[in-house]
């Protein structure tokens, strides 16, 4: 059996990235994810993998190090938290618009303007509908647990170069701060040279003669080519969105009612679901994995089923909204949230659920 | 005598670098872009070094940079070119990484990405292009425009009480240990030209020596902008901005007193 | 079995690493474990608690605001967590410094003089430890060669002499649990 550490979110974050072959990391102090920079610099990967581990002095210049790296075809990333998150869209609208991969880890906190450092899901419109300028979107994973974070690196590399987009991890500060059972997966070496040439022919690694010179840019000034860019990346979405939407159901098979959320607050709802199905209310739970792509098709399916469905968040509502666009008025959609870094309890959830379906 | 006999290669007496592309350069007429472009070029040339060179373009007349030099590109963010280069670098240590900005980029948007590049010591080349003014959005005040200087922004010159004093950028970053090599340069004549290219092969070779981050500011004309002709510029740069930048090496830390 | 446990007191108590030792010897007899640590500015100097839960079963929420068990290592976590406690749970607590004790009738409550225990085996560090062994006195949901795994676990090997002292402050912290009621 594979060995299981027990660890921090955000340790799992900086451990998976050194045994999945993560190139580099740049980043910058922020609670509640300081411990992915200070994991990294404690195991000095350098000295084994030869992976490049750097404290920059801002967000900013955290991100366009991601940027550079990412130019060169190699595997890198970054962690923040949401102040330090909003400083990286600029970069983040820049790699979407260079066709870059990389990994970016939000472990959220609440907002807006330096908020708390409390636990919060107030990113989801900021991560999920882009967040920088232009029209763009990054593949959005949100873990759920530390055995996630651990996995999530690699399966977010894995997309990230499949696509040629940015990945981001959408964490929150409970996902990031807890300790739990890692398995720690078997090890994957960096890529070889010859490796990145093959996955990533249109990398910087200094022009060869056997091919004319690389350059990346976000740029086009003339308005058909910018469109055409426009059209191709909304054809890589449709394709992403085909293919790589990720779920979790838990009670969904005869549920009239079902929970929608993500993260840490999908937790909390399945313990919210087996309370009420001790009560003989038969409820379940849609933990959509991707947040983009959306799984609007299955909740589309499930609102024929149930009677009414709720989206739990630890925000004022957000990914709400996709769910009511997912199921298009075919049931109710509720919602309830807690914000400011207060988390709600399964009890507080119950009363809200038993209010909106005028239970008792 | 017919053009073919005058094409000979025996009659070849200047040619063109490769590292040049064929593309035609967008770049105004009189400009100093075309000529560092081509300094920088040509040492590429020379060090034999095109395939093991990744350069980095900034926001401002020559975000298409990567048009006109053979070697592979990236296109930075405005400012962050710098950043770019670290990352770069760090994990391709044995190639030649440059950075091209010009004065808006790096010494307006840019500073806290050039700083701490030079702070950290990065071993990577910034050739820096100083004339006074935003080109590409069309004349606007930069950091280093003149004091009484006039721009789109300035239409009653630079004024230090509402404008700030103009930022002088290479002295300070030359107090920085991080750096190795800092000059200042110009490429408004054929000799000044030669100085150029020498700093710059200087640069680029310092940056495989492990010893810090290489800087060659350019003090460079930008007749369009500046809304006069390109001698008449050349001349109102050495009566203006040498005085306030003036040219030679400011630090060499290999330089034997 | 499913243990919900609230581990409180000042910074510097050894409240989150008592937290992760607990959570270790869990791990080491195959069960889950959570622990969810308060976190920020209290940490420094002020307040620090953990909530840790074991479990037979996959865990799901991390949080909860009633709790099996609390460990109460200062007045002011004494004051915010004696009420948390469920109906017929277990509260351990540290009367140093406790002015108000607790009061409830419908808990089991019991005192642990950790430092002097930590005083006895000789060093300070260990009073974490102590108070540790007084809640699995309480409370034997730890199989004792667990224990042992589970300190191996979390105290890096060049430090390995103090494994046994660690073991010697829970053994004693075992004796030394007073049940109150």
């Amino acid at each position: 059996m594979a060995e299981k550490i027990l660890m921090k979110g955000n340790e799992a974050i900086a451990i998976s990235a050194i045994r999945n072959g993560a190139d580099g990391y740049f980043g910058y102090p922020i609670t509640p994810q300081s411990e992915v920079m200070e994991t990294l610099m404690k195991e000095r990967p350098w000295l084994t993998t030869g992976m490049v581990v750097l404290q920059a002095e801002s967000e900013t210049s955290s991100i366009n190090m991601v940027y550079g790296g990412a130019c060169c075809g190699k595997k890198v990333m970054t962690s923040s938290s949401s102040p330090g998150i909003s400083l990286m869209c600029e970069g983040l609208s820049y790699l979407a618009g260079a066709e870059l991969p990389c990994v970016v880890v939000n472990c959220q906190r609440g907002g807006p303007g330096l908020g708390t450092i409390q636990p919060s899901q107030s990113d989801y419109n900021q991560c999920v509908k882009g967040g920088g300028h232009g029209d763009y979107n990054a593949i959005v994973l949100a873990p759920a647990s530390a055995q996630d974070m651990y996995d999530f690196v690699d399966t977010g590399f894995d997309l990230a170069f499949k696509y040629r987009t940015p990945v981001i991890i959408l964490a929150d500060g409970i996902v990031g701060q807890m300790m739990e059972k890692v398995e720690l997966r078997p090890e994957k070496p960096r890529m070889t040279e010859e490796e990145l040439k093959a996955i990533a022919p249109w990398a910087t690694t200094g022009k060869s003669a056997d091919r004319s010179y690389n350059f990346i840019t976000s740029l086009a000034l003339e308005s058909d080519v910018q469109e055409r860019f426009n059209q191709k990346l909304a054809a890589k979405y449709e394709v992403i969105k085909e293919n790589e939407v990720r779920y979790e159901e838990y009670q969904t098979a005869d549920a009239e009612y079902v929970f929608v959320a993500f993260g840490c607050s999908a937790r909390i709802c399945e313990a919210v679901v087996d309370q009420l199905r001790e009560e003989g209310i038969k409820a379940g739970l849609l933990r959509p994995v991707t947040l983009f792509p959306f799984p609007a098709k299955r909740l589309q399916e499930l609102s024929g089923q149930v009677k009414s469905m709720m989206s739990i968040e630890l925000n004022l509502g957000q990914m709400v909204d996709d769910v009511r666009l997912a199921v298009n008025g075919a049931c109710p959609v509720g919602f309830y949230g807690r914000q400011g870094g207060n988390i709600y309890t399964p009890d507080e959830i119950v009363e809200a659920f038993k209010k909106f379906n005028n239970l008792k | 005598m017919n053009i073919e006999d005058i094409k000979k290669p025996e009659n070849i007496v200047y040619k063109k670098t490769p590292i040049l592309t064929d593309n035609v350069m967008h770049y105004c007429p009189g400009c100093s872009h075309g000529t560092v472009h081509k300094l920088v070029a040509e040492v590429i040339e020379e060090m034999g070094i095109q395939d093991k060179t990744i350069a980095i373009s900034p926001v401002g007349c020559s975000v298409f940079a990567y048009n006109y030099l053979n070697v592979d590109w990236q296109q930075a963010a405005h400012g962050r070119a710098p950043a770019l280069a670290t990352a770069t670098k760090r994990l391709n240590p044995d190639k030649y990484v440059f950075t091209y900005q010009g004065d808006g980029d790096l010494a307006s948007i840019g500073t806290a990405e050039i700083i701490h590049a030079c702070s950290r010591g990065e071993n990577i080349v910034v050739i820096f292009i100083n004339n006074g003014i935003y080109g590409m959005t069309g004349g606007q005040m930069a950091p280093t425009t003149l004091l009484g200087m006039k721009t789109a922004t300035t239409p009653y010159g630079r004024d230090a009480k509402l404008n700030g004093f103009p930022l002088v950028l290479a002295p300070m970053i030359a107090q920085l240990d991080g750096t190795a090599f800092i000059t200042r340069q110009s490429v408004h004549t054929a000799a000044a030209a030669r100085k150029a290219k020498a700093a710059i092969r200087k640069a680029f070779e310092y940056s495989q020596k492990g010893i810090g981050l290489s800087f060659v500011e350019i003090v460079a004309t930008c007749n369009s902008g500046w809304k006069m002709s390109p001698v008449a510029a050349n001349k109102w740069m050495v009566e203006n901005m040498f005085p306030k930048y003036p040219l030679g090496d400011i630090k060499d830390v290999l330089k034997q007193e | 079995m499913k243990e919900e446990i609230i581990i409180a007191g000042f910074g510097g108590q050894g409240v989150l690493s008592m937290g992760k030792i607990l959570a270790y010897c869990a791990i080491m007899q195959d069960m889950e474990v959570t622990w969810m640590p308060s976190y920020g500015p209290e940490m420094r100097g002020g307040t620090a608690n953990v909530c840790v839960i074991i479990s037979d079963k996959k865990i799901s929420s991390p949080i909860v605001t009633k709790y099996d068990t609390a460990i109460i290592l200062n007045q002011q976590s004494l004051d915010k967590f004696e009420n948390a406690v469920k109906p017929g749970g277990l509260l351990v607590y540290d009367p140093n410094g406790i002015i108000n004790p607790p009061t409830r009738t419908d808990i089991q409550i019991c005192r642990i003089d950790a430092i002097n225990v930590a005083a006895q085996v000789g060093n300070s560090k260990v009073y974490n430890m102590a108070v540790m062994g007084a809640f699995l006195q309480m409370k034997p949901l730890i199989k004792p060669e667990n224990i042992d795994k589970g300190l191996a676990k979390c105290i890096p090997a060049r430090y390995a002499d103090l494994i046994s002292l660690n073991k010697a402050a829970i053994e004693e912290g075992m004796k030394a649990v007073e049940v109150i009621r």
